[in-house]
């Protein structure tokens, strides 16, 4: 048997090695459609081919999980005969070729994975990457990217919560676009992509297929280097009202009982949905491309069986019961059109009328996909070691607050948010710009909160550390919300995995993720792999994005950010230590990357969570902010915003210390928390009982931030002006 | 009282007007599908907000000529009071029940936050028992909100005194500009038919319906006068 030519080869970025393998579970050659089902399914972007064996170390049980890894989405109890469905993807690569379409396809891909597990989608958050803001051609990804993700939420009828927005000249060319999405179902009626019973119709619903986002998958499983504009063929393009019409019609289907089996047709499209149906239930599926709705004329197997056109799914139901789900999509002027059936072969066949297309081994595509232990070196960053004893302390720390709060990545990203719908539903309790986004679950006490977190500069320093900071960070700030962390998502967006350094990072903040799962008991219950993010051969800092739901049992109980009372008292949760290396501080203020990442105590973080949720149960706090990102001074200017309103001031003392005044006001120490509360003796006895460090640091009041330490004043300016700070980047870019 | 919530294939508030309605004000509620001809024996209708058709054309274009558009014009022209809201309004609009026409916010992009809207008249179904100059906190999200009308059918909106809601600071005045979050003509955030039975307005207030929420819980005030409970704070 012959190899073919390179071009074929690298026009499915197949190895010859990977052919030859094709080769052995066909017993023959591939036709052309086998090929491009083989190339799809085994992309990075599919199969995990050399993250797998890592993630095979992530915790992913524990015992509120009712779905792990291998679904289209998590599910963990949240009592109640509830299930919280979530999920985190990254949609960066086609956000980078065409920002609106590219984000709004992304938002569509998360929806679907969520309703189709019969959750309905009741909160996203995103997480999203630039270059300078300064920079036009980042202003213009941003603007797309924010129009396209508000285009599809706000439609689709899915608030948009909460998020993070983050700027560093590594994005250039490479922005990062992760959307996460959060559904509600009852926990005895989780739906699966499972193709169960021979002989049942497998049924085509939704949006007709055309011939766009061809090879996504496999255009999102390379880098970037010149001509990648030309690549916007790849990008498909999202009609969100489809995907809401979709979405209620499964809904009611799934109701009926007719269905079985279902799966969303993301990445891979009908390829992909249809062998792994067929593969998790040891059953087979055959399909006839003819009866695909198409909406282009004379399109081939190979192009109906790769195309990622939006909105569509792939359903199984029980022989005999079609006309219940058929009705039910002609109701909302849909077609669901049998296009095949269960069949007891464990193979994919595809056949044109009564041409055979495609006939291959389920598990040749889908568990059986190559899996790679690429050659890794441990990370070793020179600018870990970076000195940074001498470097000066200036003179007005005032000031350097003010520049620290005008910061893009620190800054007010009200400019951006207030395009995403966080209304709709009527479930919001606390939106975007808040340390978590909180949701009430109707028919309940309880409440949802979730944030999504990463401090990649951390990552670029240390992917171990870094890695376990971004877990302790996400958690912190559901905590700082009341809730309890129940479960958690990761996307995991890294460089060229076939360079060993990058290799590296990504292995070794896989293990820091789960390293710092497994101790704060919060298991990972899917997630998503982006590798190749890369433009002509400069890597982004590796950014493993990490989702983490938590629960509140009663909805009177959710803590915001905000001062709330003149007289309250200020309590410094945690301690302060030097940890200025990786700091916001340090980017803005001295325009350096360098130094240490904070040290991460997971168990004293673990007892900081505790005391948070026995003081809050106990009715103790009336305020909390997570006092990591930009470090003390930022949470309590931050503190002193009423949402987006300049709010209460307060005066305030810290105990003499031995610590540089620039890294008490600005280290990003984790395990901290800036807490108010009326009775601060109460509080100090929660703490005490956890060993948790708690300092009073004086009362809310007034209309400046008052900071001194050991009698020596390090910051006195108003609220407002603070604000002006904190707004000026939405003044001039807004 | 038994209230006909409108169902378009891309409604996406209509879940939110229901739950307000029956588990907030404790009425009762029912969705009714835009293909059907009939408002059975609703007593009061609400056309809630999203994307009705998908709106890829013009907000609430396509609604119109939606079967249930004529039962609810028929419903309308019999004095039955029907609330509008943001799509809803605009649908409404489309329809020729209300007066006045949406276009894009002034800022041209789509547009979520919190705002205060003045009640301007306390004679209109929506606002029965609601004093003038009362101000609610409800969040709006639309891309377009901006009212228009020509000037001199504004002024004779005013004359009418169909001009039901305006945005307004969190004082109730109009001075700053900034309270007209989309460009609408005259701060205009709601308004109603001559027969003061019809009532439409972009800001949501079946989303600030509960004292947890964000958006707060003001928005009730607005429902109860229309269902015709009118509760006094």
């Amino acid at each position: 048997m012959a190899i073919p030519p390179p071009e074929v080869l690298d026009q499915h970025r197949l190895t010859a090695e990977e052919y030859e393998r094709i080769e052995r579970f066909l017993g023959r050659e591939p036709n052309r459609t086998e090929l491009g089902l083989f190339s799809v399914m085994w992309s990075e972007h599919c199969s995990y081919k050399s993250s797998k064996k890592h993630l095979r170390g992530l915790p992913t049980t524990g015992p509120r999980v009712l779905q792990g890894p291998g679904e289209n989405a998590g599910a963990v109890d949240i009592g109640d005969g509830l299930a919280a469905v979530f999920k985190i993807e990254s949609h960066n690569h086609p956000s980078f070729i065409e920002p609106y379409q590219g984000a709004a396809t992304g938002v569509g891909g998360i929806l679907r994975d969520i309703f189709t597990m019969n959750a309905r989608p009741v909160a996203v958050l995103n997480s999203l990457r630039f270059g300078s803001p300064e920079d036009a051609a980042n202003r213009r990804l941003l603007s797309g990217v924010v129009a396209g993700i508000g285009g599809y939420g706000n439609a689709f009828g899915c608030p948009t919560v909460g998020g993070e927005v983050v700027f560093e000249p590594c994005y250039q060319g490479n922005p990062l676009v992760n959307a996460f999405c959060l559904g509600l179902v009852k926990a005895d009626q989780i739906f699966k992509g499972r193709a169960d019973g021979i002989g049942n119709p497998v049924f085509y619903v939704g949006a007709k297929t055309g011939r766009d986002g061809i090879h996504g998958a496999t255009m999102a499983s390379a880098e970037f280097g010149e001509g990648s504009e030309e690549k916007r063929p790849t990008v498909q393009v999202g009609d969100p009202f489809m995907e809401k019409v979709l979405l209620e019609a499964c809904l009611e289907a799934m109701k009926t009982g007719a269905v079985l089996g279902i799966q969303d047709m993301g990445a891979a499209g009908l390829s992909c949905s249809s062998s792994e149906m067929g593969a998790r239930s040891g059953t087979g599926v055959e399909i006839d491309i003819r009866k695909v709705p198409q909406r282009e004329t004379g399109m081939t197997a190979y192009e109906v069986m790769l195309s990622e056109s939006q909105e569509r799914m792939l359903l199984v139901a029980a022989k005999g019961r079609e006309d219940e789900v058929i009705r039910v999509f002609e109701k909302w002027d849909l077609h669901a059109e049998a296009i095949g059936h269960v069949i007891a072969d464990k193979r994919l066949r595809v056949w044109n009328g009564t041409t055979l297309e495609a006939d291959v081994p389920n598990e040749a595509l889908t568990d059986e996909a190559p899996v790679y232990d690429r050659p890794w070196v441990e990370p070793k960053n020179p600018a870990v070691d970076h000195d940074l004893s001498n470097l000066p302390i200036p003179g007005d720390l005032g000031a350097a607050l003010l520049q620290v709060l005008a910061a893009p990545t620190i800054a007010s990203k009200r400019w951006i948010y207030r395009q995403y719908d966080c209304s709709v539903r009527g479930n919001t309790v606390l939106g975007p710009g808040s340390d978590a986004a909180v949701i009430h679950v109707k028919g309940t006490r309880k409440a949802l909160a979730m944030s999504v977190d990463c401090n990649a500069r951390l990552v670029w320093l240390d992917p171990y550390e870094g890695a376990r900071l971004a877990v302790a960070e996400a958690c912190r700030n559901v905590v700082a919300s009341g809730a309890e962390p129940i479960g958690a998502t990761n996307c995991l967006n890294f460089g060229n995995p076939e360079r060993p350094e990058i290799m590296g990072q990504l292995v070794m903040a896989i293990r820091g993720l789960g390293d710092a799962c497994r101790t704060l008991a919060v298991p990972i219950t899917g997630g998503n792999v982006s590798l190749y993010n890369e433009t002509d051969g400069v890597a982004i800092y590796p950014t493993p994005t990490i989702g983490v739901v938590g629960l509140i049992e009663d909805v009177s109980k959710v803590l915001a950010r905000s001062f709330r009372e003149a007289g309250d008292e200020v309590v410094l949760l945690g301690a302060c230590t030097d940890e200025l290396g990786g700091s916001e501080y340090l980017k803005t203020v001295h325009g350096r990357v360098a130094g240490r990442p904070p040290r991460l105590d997971i168990e004293a973080e673990a007892r900081l969570y505790r005391c948070v949720l026995e003081a809050n149960g106990a009715g103790l706090l009336r305020s909390a902010h997570d006092g990591s990102d930009g470090g003390l001074a930022i949470a309590l200017a931050e503190s002193c915003f009423a949402g987006e309103e300049p709010g209460l001031g307060a005066d305030l003392a810290l105990p003499a210390s031995t610590l540089r005044a620039d890294a008490l006001l600005f280290g990003e120490a984790p395990s901290r928390m800036v807490v108010t509360t009326r009775d601060a003796a109460g509080l100090a006895a929660v703490a005490a009982r956890h060993g948790v460090p708690c300092t009073t640091l004086g009362r809310v009041g007034g209309d400046r931030l008052r900071l001194t330490c050991g009698g020596t004043s390090l910051v006195d300016l108003p609220v407002a002006r603070l604000h002006e700070a904190w707004t000026s980047l939405e003044r001039r870019l807004g | 009282m038994k209230v006909a919530v409108l169902v378009f294939p891309g409604s996406n508030s209509d879940h939110d007007a229901y739950h307000a309605v029956k588990h907030v004000c404790g009425h009762e509620a029912r969705f009714v599908w835009h293909k059907d001809g009939s408002l059975g024996d609703a007593e009061a209708v609400i056309v809630p907000g999203g994307f009705s058709y998908g709106d890829y054309l013009r907000s609430g274009a396509i609604a119109r000529f939606a079967p249930v558009m004529a039962a609810v014009a028929e419903f309308a022209k019999k004095g039955g009071p029907v609330l509008g809201i943001c799509n809803g309004f605009q649908i409404l609009q489309e329809a020729g029940l209300l007066p006045g026409a949406m276009l894009r916010n002034r800022s041209v992009k789509f547009l979520s936050q919190q705002v205060h809207v003045r009640v301007e008249r306390a004679d209109t179904a929506a606002t029965a028992g609601l004093a003038p100059g009362t101000v609610l906190s409800m969040p709006i999200a639309h891309g377009e909100g901006n009212f228009h009308a020509e000037a001199d059918e504004l002024d004779r909106l005013e004359q009418c005194g169909q001009v039901v809601f305006r945005y307004v600071g969190r004082d109730g005045g109009l001075g700053a500009d900034a309270a007209n979050p989309n460009g609408s003509a005259r701060a205009i955030a709601g308004v109603c038919n001559e027969g003061r039975n019809v009532v439409g307005l972009m800001p949501h207030p079946e989303r600030a319906a509960e004292p947890h929420l964000h958006h707060g819980a003001e928005g009730r005030r607005l429902l109860e006068a229309f269902l015709g409970s009118a509760v006094h704070a």
